[in-house]
């Protein structure tokens, strides 16, 4: 009996989960669309309001983090650019269009903070 | 057979599967490349400063090359263009020279002896740089900084010394044959290894940035850059220096001012 009973909470815990993190989902690329629309036009501000929502209402999508990347990039925030776009490969350690976007900003951000044979 | 069926049956449920699987991820996936301009902050705060004034360096090495000339005329307008400072126009001061002069108008020796052939450099490799370049620290220099301030209105000062030195080396360099077979005419590849002969150059700049209105030096950066090439080519010595100081060149103006880096990336949906 205690069996079932942890087997329909569980199922119930599932039913109200998995719409809800599908719910969140869908907000979240909803987000990340207008800010890659408004990043087109030039607006960059506004593309990172909307990709800090999309990382906020879903932690867990990496395109969301590598655009935030992208934009903070844009807006001279190395160290914010680093640890969104850190973010975005932990996540999906495989991507290769993160990966490429992250190679392309290490040589920069490098160089920034190359410091070596300066006096 | 049964069984065969059935493996068949599953190969082919399965290949179904991951094809679908490929499909939909690709499909998911949804890609578009942005510009993007990054900026990179000046290294140094030149808020103080209206004006810039490249004076000259401490030149040595190839004589094939006045380095000290073509590194003030390359700075100069590169600082016209990218920079918000307003370039002063003055002749390069041959530095080297100057210390000289300074040193037997104050009755000590020169800093090195002119070289008994007049096709050789004064200064031939970084020993004979440093040797200058220390004198360069002497306070009776900042004296002359501060009288530079006086005569241009207080600007930041560019100085420094540079080396512009030809380099040979030898040594295996990896080769791919190419042979076409006479009845095919097929072309086949073959990896070697083959002894070749390069020469080359090598610039070692540093760049002094001076407060004139105090004569303290503020910031410096030193570089290197070397380029070889087949000993069969013959490039020239100026057109060398410049493909050297192109790769220096972006660095040193950021010192001064944001610089913009163009680049593209992909947003992912």
């Amino acid at each position: 009996m205690r069996v079932v009973r942890r087997a329909l909470l569980v199922a119930a815990l599932l039913a109200v989960a998995v719409p809800l993190y599908a719910d969140r989902r869908s907000d979240a690329k909803a987000e990340v669309a207008f800010g890659i629309d408004v990043a087109h036009k030039g607006l960059w501000r506004e593309a990172i309001l909307r990709w800090q929502k999309a990382t906020e209402l879903d932690p867990t999508y990496a395109q969301a983090w590598n655009d935030l990347g992208i934009g903070y990039e844009q807006m001279g925030k190395f160290d914010e650019a680093r640890a969104a776009y850190d973010k975005a490969l932990k996540i999906d350690p495989n991507n290769e269009y993160i990966r490429q976007n992250y190679d392309a900003f290490r040589e920069i951000y490098d160089r920034q903070n190359r410091r070596g044979r300066d006096h | 057979m049964r069984s065969v069926k059935f493996m068949i049956a599953r190969t082919a449920a399965a290949a179904i599967i991951s094809g679908l699987a490929a499909v939909t991820a690709a499909a998911c996936l949804s890609v578009s490349d942005v510009q993007i301009e990054t900026p990179i902050q000046a290294k140094m705060d030149v808020s103080a400063f209206q004006r810039v004034l490249v004076v000259g360096f401490v030149a040595g090495g190839s004589k094939a090359v006045d380095a000290n000339t073509e590194t003030v005329r390359l700075l100069k307008s590169q600082l016209r263009t990218k920079s918000d400072l307003k370039v002063v126009d003055t002749d390069p001061l041959p530095l080297a020279d100057e210390i000289d002069k300074r040193r037997i108008a104050s009755g000590e020796a020169r800093i090195l002896p002119a070289p008994a052939n007049a096709s050789d450099p004064l200064i031939k490799d970084q020993k004979d740089l440093k040797a200058y370049a220390d004198a360069l620290t002497d306070d009776s220099w900042k004296a002359y900084w501060r009288k530079l301030g006086e005569q241009y209105q207080s600007p930041l000062i560019v100085t420094g010394s540079i080396l512009f030195t030809e380099t040979a080396s030898s040594g295996m360099q990896q080769t791919i044959q190419t042979t076409q077979d006479a009845t095919t005419g097929r072309a086949s590849y073959t990896e070697g290894k083959q002894f070749v002969d390069k020469k080359g150059f090598a610039i070692d700049p540093t760049f002094i940035f001076i407060d004139s209105r105090t004569g303290d030096q503020l910031y410096s950066q030193a570089y290197h850059q070397d380029v070889s090439y087949s000993s069969s080519l013959t490039t020239p010595p100026l057109s060398s220096y410049f493909e050297l100081m192109d790769k220096i060149v972006p660095s040193f103006l950021s010192t001064l001012s944001t610089q913009k880096i163009k680049g593209t990336r992909v947003l992912l949906k």
